[in-house]
């Protein structure tokens, strides 16, 4: 990775981080996914800075790249870089999780606003891609098919069928990205269904596998270039839940949560990149 | 081109709603339909896929024993413009993935048309795992998902071939055995939400759907030999429901009777229940079903006879109703 993109990615990164948090400071009382939506900001900056095809202008373009969101939790980082990007203007940023607003919880399938797949049932996004994927592959596509889940999200046996499938069937189109932030809902995974190595896992499956640290946008990029022939990839992205913010990271209570005005400003302090708030 | 002839349509009836499905129909859906994909669950050869895959190879993909994983990758395919066809015995398709089927097909409206074989009790001793009684049911709850129940193999390929030009997912339930009784012996109209009125002489009127049709068919050639007159409906369609139909029984019978091999609850009887309440019933519905209990299993016959779902059974009840009107 040059110099230059990463240094542009990080900033990036930063700036998805500061917006998330006004998002979920946004949502007032509701709270929002706080801890699963800030362990991804780095892997959305990277895939939305440089690595992506997409073009806001011809959304429905079938040699778009697709970016599908299985642990639909993730949509404070999501949303986050699909206004970044163009497919969900500011104004409309500012209805999340309002009632009637189509920014959703979970985000739903909508091709004019970049969202391939509605997420929200985890194990869902998987075996979708698996048929994405080889549809792509059927018609000659030039696209390629990422797909972001979670640590936790592998417990659900769907996503085992569809990485059997994904090397069934060789798909060198397909990269599976794992949000591995060491934490679910009840607590550490590892003491809730510990899965051992997803790298070995993954390999005795057929995966070419990367293990990298997934706040760090150059190890990231690298890995998602670095593409195997005749074989899916699998990233482990090994991430800290609530990453960014001192009193979120490693801890499970952030997985859903409501910010108040003193946790926001303190979480905005933390960042490195301090804009001007303004919230209503 | 398929021809409905009446030799074509004994042919089908040979090889039962399954094999007219995977062995008949789906070669017409090839050539209509460059973007075919049929995918099953490691059942080709048993629904009768086994030529399809021999000459169609690049459309077919056999999943493995992954029910799931064979519906979210349907509607993958289906969302990048195939025509999707997922198969195997509906209790797998419609139980094992039923979230997945409300998932992609219901709440994403992925264009998957699933295919389940062998509803219903016709599995005999592989026993209860693998009969199917609550699948109307549960798929009916389902927003956005068209149901489809033929009555024989030859309604079976109308069924291929109208999903297929049909827009939005598609539950299609195959019921009976090979060698499908004819319900039809010549070509007739079929479209999706419409039901058939087979016989339309009589103040009684028989809601029935799948391989019910026949034996209620045969339970009013019985019971016109006793001077009593039935209609008899077709309701090949169980979502959305023929309501025009319905309300019209309502007004001119003084008994209705639904017949299904599927539990009395939830399904095709639940389904006109339904709507005759809304509409305030004039006559009485008697519904006629399997039973809500699993029970020691025995071969097709043994199973529906169990339940009394057998022609002079359904005639029997039908007569006992009437009296106590």
């Amino acid at each position: 990775m040059e110099k230059s993109l990463e240094l542009s990615t990080i900033g990036l990164a930063n700036k998805l981080r500061v917006n998330s948090l006004e998002m979920a400071y946004g949502t007032g009382n509701n709270g929002s996914h706080l801890g699963g939506g800030l362990s991804t900001i780095e892997i959305f900056a990277t895939l939305y800075g440089s690595l992506v095809k997409y073009n806001t202008q011809d959304a429905f373009n079938p040699d778009r790249d697709r970016v599908i969101v299985s642990k639909g939790h993730c949509v404070l980082a999501y949303y986050s870089a699909l206004n970044y990007v163009g497919f969900i203007s500011g104004e409309e940023l500012k209805t999340f999780e309002v009632n009637g607003s189509f920014l959703h919880g979970h985000a739903t399938r909508d091709l004019s606003r970049g969202i391939e797949f509605s997420g929200g049932s985890l194990g869902m996004g998987l075996p979708y891609a698996v048929g994405v994927a080889i549809a792509g592959k059927k018609r000659n596509r030039n696209y390629h098919v990422y797909v972001i889940v979670g640590d936790g999200e592998c417990n659900e046996g769907s996503v085992w069928e569809s990485f059997m499938s994904a090397s069934h069937n060789q798909l060198d189109n397909f990269t599976v990205i794992i949000d591995d932030n060491k934490l679910q809902y009840d607590g550490e995974s590892e003491k809730v269904l510990n899965l051992g190595s997803l790298q070995n896992k993954l390999e005795a499956f057929g995966f070419s596998t990367h293990n990298i640290d997934g706040h760090n946008v150059a190890q990231l990029y690298d890995a998602l270039t670095k593409k195997a022939q005749g074989k899916p990839n699998a990233i482990i992205a090994n991430t800290v839940k609530g990453k960014g913010v001192s009193f979120m990271e490693h801890k499970k209570e952030w997985h859903h949560s409501r910010l108040t005005q003193e946790q926001f400003d303190l979480a905005i302090s933390e960042q490195p990149v301090i804009k001007t708030i303004s919230h209503a | 081109m398929l021809e409905f002839t009446s030799v074509n349509l004994r042919t089908w009836a040979k090889l039962g709603q399954r094999g007219a499905f995977f062995g008949v129909a789906v070669f017409e859906l090839a050539q209509k339909y460059p973007n075919l994909m049929i995918l099953t669950a490691d059942l080709g050869y048993l629904s009768g896929l086994e030529r399809f895959m021999n000459q169609h190879p690049d459309k077919f993909l056999n999943i493995g024993i992954a029910e799931q994983n064979m519906i979210g990758v349907s509607a993958g395919l289906a969302d990048e413009g195939n025509l999707v066809y997922a198969t195997t015995y509906a209790t797998f398709i419609t139980m094992r993935s039923c979230e997945q089927v409300r998932h992609y097909l219901g709440y994403m409206q992925s264009n998957v048309r699933i295919v389940g074989s062998g509803a219903g009790l016709v599995m005999g001793f592989s026993g209860n795992t693998h009969y199917t009684i609550e699948d109307i049911s549960m798929i009916r709850a389902i927003p956005n998902i068209t149901i489809l129940s033929p009555a024989d193999a030859t309604e079976s390929v109308k069924v291929a071939l109208a999903s297929a030009a049909h827009n939005g997912p598609v539950y299609i339930r195959l019921t009976g055995e090979l060698s499908n009784p004819m319900v039809y012996k010549e070509d007739y109209a079929f479209e999706i939400g419409k039901a058939v009125t087979i016989k339309d002489t009589g103040d009684i009127t028989i809601f029935a759907t799948g391989s019910m049709v026949y034996n209620a068919l045969k339970a009013t050639e019985l019971l016109e030999q006793k001077n009593i007159h039935c209609r008899l409906v077709n309701i090949h369609t169980i979502k959305p429901i023929d309501l025009k139909c319905i309300a019209q029984a309502n007004q001119h019978s003084k008994l209705m009777v639904s017949v299904e091999e599927h539990n009395k609850m939830g399904g095709l009887g639940a389904t006109i229940a339904e709507e005759l309440t809304s509409m305030g019933a004039k006559a009485p519905l008697l519904r006629l079903g399997i039973d809500d209990t699993f029970r020691h299993v025995g071969d097709y016959k043994y199973n529906l006879e169990q339940n009394g779902l057998l022609p002079e059974q359904i005639a029997k009840s039908i007569e006992k109703r009437i009296l106590s009107i």
